[in-house]
This record gives structure tokens, sequence and C-alpha cells, in this order.
């Protein structure tokens, strides 16, 4: 199979970067993203289109704003806007899972798994180094495990899943992933960084 | 500033854009009444106090809102979903 080439560049290898005399303060990786789809439901399917969504990735999905589901290595989800999520899973043929499972009447599924790139972050320091990004608490209380948000710093528009106490994932628009990598990188200077 | 979008909760002024003022009506576009265009495109009222505008949550979950904010104070006296506020006729 023909590997999909990262937009990140050249630049974004594995290594320890900025001040890590004392060990590093977060990891940042690429997660393998075979899929990421976003899940659009009409009006007034939206409960329709959550259950459809669970059936299609086998999460248990809830209809709130914000809520999220995640299974390590297998697939993400979560809502991103009335009536809509966003979902993600290491398998390519998932998108195809997700079509069957959303009837048209339902809602749409619009593959945007060549439009997208997911960025890990993890490590003691990550709530500290994306809260210099974006105007949001990452505090657990917060922001708590599985649940997603969707926000922006400065252009890059930027959704976002807490997948574990100290890791969050991160997606941007492929054509900007490279400049965000970069701005991420720069925030994470100061506590040391890992690529792996 | 911060707006409280009825999906996402408080969020910085900068994830939001505005979308213009919510309180005129577009005249049918077939219509030829050249005072019904020249009003909707330019007569604006620009109160000093409240006003109905339309804004977008373009940084977050993308949502189109339509907000009371006052002009003098930029306080912000109602947030809600555009599609639900017009369909209860909630407009200005
Ligand atoms: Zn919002």
């Amino acid at each position: 199979m023909v590997e999909r080439a990262t937009p990140l560049g050249a630049d974004f290898r594995p290594g320890s970067y900025g001040d890590f005399a004392d060990g590093v303060g977060v990891t940042l990786s690429e997660p393998s993203t075979g899929t990421i789809v976003e899940a659009t439901a009409w009006p007034g399917h939206e409960k329709a289109l959550t259950a459809a969504l669970g059936r299609g990735t086998g999460l248990s999905l809830a209809l709130a704003p914000g809520a999220g589901a995640y299974r390590d290595a297998k697939a993400a989800a979560f809502n991103i806007g009335p009536g809509r999520f966003l979902v993600s899973g290491k398998d390519e043929g998932l998108v195809d899972d997700l079509a069957r499972a959303v009837s048209l009447e339902t809602g749409t599924i619009t593959d945007l798994s060549h439009g997208r790139t997911a960025l890990r972050i993890e490590g003691m320091a990550t709530e500290w180094v994306l809260a210099k990004l974006f105007a949001l608490d990452f505090s657990l209380d917060a922001f708590p495990v599985s649940a997603g948000r969707a926000t922006a710093h400065h252009d890059f528009f930027v959704q976002i899943q807490r997948t574990g106490d100290h890791r969050f994932d991160l997606y941007v628009f492929r054509s900007f992933a490279r400049a965000f990598a970069m701005a991420l990188r720069h925030a994470a200077q100061d506590v040391g960084y890992a690529i792996k | 500033m911060l707006i409280s979008c009825p999906h996402c909760g408080p969020r910085d002024l900068a994830e939001f854009s505005y979308q213009g003022d919510a309180t005129r009506t577009r005249p049918e576009p077939a219509s030829t009444d050249t005072k019904a265009w020249h009003d909707y495109v330019y007569t604006r009222p620009n109160p000093a106090g409240p006003h109905h505008e339309y804004w977008q949550h373009a940084g977050g979950c993308r949502a189109h809102l339509l907000i009371v904010r006052d002009t003098l104070s930029h306080e912000i006296h109602s947030v809600a979903l555009a599609r639900s506020a017009n369909a209860s006729g909630a407009r200005a």
C-alpha cells in the first residue's frame, strides 16, 4: 500500500529539542490516522447521528457539547459543534464503516483524511504549553479526558481532544500542519520537548 | 471581551467574527423596488444602546449567532443560535 506522506516536513524528526537539560516536558508525535471524518446531522437528527457513529466506531458516544469518546489506537470521536462530530481512527476502512452506519436521512459523512493532520502532545507540561496558544481552560476539571473543543490560535483553526490526563490530540488543516507544528515547537521550547 | 457561545460556553472575542446588522430584512431577490434596496444596504439606525447583530463562532463550533450587544458599553445582553432565534421569531 502507498504510504501517506507526512505534511510536517523533513524538519519534524525524532530527537530532543529546546531546554531539555532536566528532561523533556512534552513529547510531540503524529498519531497514525487512516481516517479523519466530519459527521453532520440534519436538523432534528442529532440523536440518530450520535447513535450511528457509536455503531460505526464501536465507541459509546453521548450527545452533548464537547462530549467525546476515545479508544487507544482504535477510534476517537468528539462533538465539534451543534450536530457535528469529528471522527478519526487508525484504520483507513473506518470511513466506509461510517458511511454505511450513517444513513442519508440522518446526516452526512465528509472524508477529511487527506485534509486534516493530527498532532499529539503529551507529558507533564502539556497544559502549560497549550495554554500559551489557546484561550481555553486545559485543567482536567474543565476539560476532561475524551472531551473535545474547537478553537483557534490566530489563523490556525484547531479541534482538540483530550485523550489522557496529560495528552491531547490536535487536528489542524493539513496545509497548516507544518506551520502549526512549528508554533507548537516554539511554545514547548522552554520546557524541553522530544519528537518521536 | 468574552462571548458566551450557546454551544461552547464563554470564549475569547478573537474566536468570533462579526456578520452584520441583524435588524434588516432583505427584500425579495427579484424585487426592483430601489427604495427598499437602498434602505436595506445603506439606511442604518446606528443605535446608542442595545443592538441586534449576527456573529459567527468562526474559530470554534462555527455556529451563526444572534447577539444583542450594547454599543455604548459592549455588554453582551443575549446570545442565541441564529437558526433557533430566527425560527422562533425572536429577531428584532
Ligand atoms: Zn461555539
